[in-house]
């Protein structure tokens, strides 16, 4: 079974899939959002892996980070925390987001075996680099029917997003313009929209769902009209932030851009 | 884990993947790669332009002032009881060696034509030599530096205002060196495509290392010529310098990495002790993992969570060091000592007094090792005196009864 192939063959437009930091904003939230999200109509779950430093972020997703390496968040946490999952929800695909340093200390074999057999389907690694992937990685990933999430941005070269369509197995993630998590689109009318166009065009084998500065209805729709649908992260970590019911608060939020 | 396609072939050089031994690489988002790619593919064919060679010389000799000197320093001789001769890094314009890599850097950036420079700083002195650069240029300047270290370097967070840059404060984790570098690669990350990103020290992803070392290169190559003239031989028998990020002694030990009769020394910095929990001394306290696109040592906790590092010195003040210290540290090819705070402070009032020259805190780390070398009453040493200690004169007062 292929649960990221089975969200996109049964939704083939507006899918939405929610980011959000494991361990934020208490440590032992991470399982009731993760079912909140799900429940509330999100098609794929990303979990973030809070790094100290983790360079394609802003400052929200930065500091949920920070509170959540201080609540004690680690990858043994999450795997523990992660390990009945699958008879809580068994469909929505989760994939792991994060840094490869702690990934590289954990032990990459490890951390696969850990995050299959905690239910993941598959992982975004944004700083690892996709010749070592490729070199190193790629069979410990198969091993463990994990599938790795590659970013593109307008900067890649059209050769380069052929290669990483060729090494992917799940979706493509579409970094919608400069900028780190949770920016603002500084783009000039219409830049953007030739950007996602210009990815359409090229016919790709894998579904793609656009990533960064994505924060509410609008915006979801706006992105859905040219890829498979769109990643919501930062503006589901504001929503959090000081929540009483952070479970509750992630329902609400998947139902704002929703319905 | 990744591994070097090939073996290097030296010291100096890492492979085409940027790796000296398991150390180094590109380890950075998608949203990077362009501009590391270009920077990468271009940089050797640029830097061995005529053209540019040209350009690079001229502007090293008239504007910031090379040759510097190597001196020969009569009284710290006595005083150790060697023959100790400092290359005087403190002389260049800006006050550090730090300007020989940004005028580098700019042309550089000029020939793929970036027309806005973003830089990070730690103790401030590769954030002026960049806004000085700049100013020379006419190019955008900004300059990211941890608030902590703005506090602590004040002198140069005004000196880079007045060349015209603008200095933006690094806010997140402990306000240091580290956090500053992390918010110039976003910065980046946000204008991949009019901004060259001139990293001052000997690390980040490839090419950096490598093309931060050949531009302070010139640093040993002086050294080598001098060394003859002054003592008979192009080879003295130790060469020290500070390592925070590495580039200071990257390039004094840059032509002497393949002379086995050099011993090189590196000096890091122990804080407030190695083990005290207040240190910077990463090739002791440091393990294999990622920092800022690079495999190197690095100070982190059993989940590869960074540490906060500690020392005195904004310029050493850094949890990494370049993938090229790495493994000179690992091939046991450089030897590293780790200095506390006390004992540079305490180097800061010999050489002042001894030798009439006032050193940065980062240098004095250099200069309190002198007694630990072993070196004998024939031997050459050499130390890097990387910057004048002008920056640091708050700190001097501060500490004034430990000095003096």
């Amino acid at each position: 079974m292929n649960r990221i192939k089975n969200a996109f063959a049964k939704k083939q437009k507006n899918l939405l899939n929610m980011y959000f930091t494991a361990g934020y904003p208490r440590l032992h939230d991470t399982v009731p959002i993760l079912k909140a999200l799900s429940e509330a109509g999100a098609d794929l779950i990303e979990i973030g892996m809070p790094f100290s430093d983790p360079l394609a972020d802003g400052p929200v997703i930065q500091a949920s980070s920070t509170v959540a390496l201080a609540n004690g968040m680690n990858l043994r946490v999450l795997f523990e925390q992660l390990k009945d999952i699958r008879q809580q929800v068994p469909e929505t695909p989760i994939l792991l987001m994060g840094y490869l340093n702690p990934v590289m200390q954990f032990g990459v074999d490890d951390f696969c075996r850990e995050a299959a057999a905690a239910g993941a389907d598959g992982v975004i690694l944004p700083d690892l680099p996709l010749d070592d992937y490729v070199a190193e990685y790629q069979h410990i990933f198969r091993r463990h029917n994990l599938r790795p999430v590659f970013l593109i941005t307008p900067q890649t070269a059209p050769e380069r997003i052929r290669r990483i369509d060729e090494l992917t197995e799940s979706f493509l993630y579409l970094v919608s313009g400069p900028g780190t998590t949770g920016g603002a689109n500084t783009q000039a009318e219409g830049v953007q929209e030739a950007y996602f166009r210009r990815i359409e065009a090229m016919n790709l084998r894998n579904p793609r769902l656009i990533g960064f500065g994505i924060g509410d209805q609008a915006s979801f729709r706006h992105a859905c009209q040219y890829a498979e649908g769109a990643i919501i992260g930062s503006a589901l970590i504001r929503a959090l932030e000081g929540a009483q019911d952070a479970p509750a608060a992630a329902a609400q939020f998947v139902t704002s851009v929703l319905n | 884990m990744a591994s070097p396609t090939t073996p290097p072939p030296t010291y100096q050089q890492p492979n085409d993947r940027g790796y000296y031994g398991q150390f180094g690489g590109a380890f950075i988002p998608e949203m990077l790669y362009p501009n590391v790619e270009e920077l990468r593919q271009h940089y050797l064919s640029i830097m061995a332009e005529p053209a540019f060679q040209q350009q690079y010389q001229q502007l090293l000799r008239d504007y910031v002032g090379r040759p510097t000197p190597l001196f020969e320093a009569k009284r710290l001789s006595a005083r150790y009881n060697t023959r100790i001769y400092l290359k005087r890094e403190d002389l260049c314009h800006t006050g550090a060696h730090k300007v020989n890599n940004t005028v580098g850097q700019i042309l550089l950036a000029q020939r793929l034509g970036k027309t806005r420079i973003i830089a990070e700083t730690g103790a401030g002195q590769h954030g002026v030599a960049t806004a000085t650069v700049c100013a020379l240029m006419g190019m955008e300047c900004i300059v990211y530096m941890g608030e902590v270290d703005m506090e602590r370097q004040k002198p140069n967070v005004y000196r880079m205002r007045l060349l015209g840059a603008e200095v933006r404060p690094a806010l997140s984790g402990s306000r240091t060196l580290k956090d500053a570098t992390n918010e110039a690669i976003r910065d980046w990350i946000s204008n991949p495509v009019d901004t060259h990103y001139i990293i001052g020290s000997v690390v980040g992803p490839h090419p950096y290392p490598d093309l931060v070392a050949r531009l302070q290169a010139v640093i040993s190559e002086e050294m080598r010529k001098q060394l003859l003239e002054k003592t008979g031989s192009e080879l003295p028998d130790y060469v020290v310098a500070c390592v925070g990020g590495g580039s200071n002694a990257a390039g004094a030990f840059y032509h002497f990495l393949e002379e086995p009769s050099v011993q090189l020394v590196a000096v890091e910095a122990a804080g407030h002790g190695v083990h005290s929990g207040h240190s910077a001394a990463t090739s002791v306290l440091g393990t294999p993992g990622i920092i800022h696109g690079s495999r190197t040592l690095l100070m982190q906790d059993a989940d590869g969570q960074i540490t906060e590092p500690y020392s005195i010195s904004a310029g050493l003040d850094y949890p990494g060091i370049g993938p090229l210290h790495a493994f000179l540290s690992d091939a046991k090819r450089a030897r590293f000592i780790s200095i506390e705070d006390e004992a540079a402070l305490k180097a800061v009032a010999e050489c002042s007094r001894l030798e009439g020259i006032i050193p940065a805190l980062e240098t004095a780390h250099a200069l309190a090792a002198l007694g630990q070398l072993g070196a004998g009453p024939d031997d050459v040493v050499v130390i890097n005196l990387s910057g004048r200690g002008d920056k640091d004169l708050e700190t001097y007062i501060k500490y004034a009864d430990s000095i003096m």
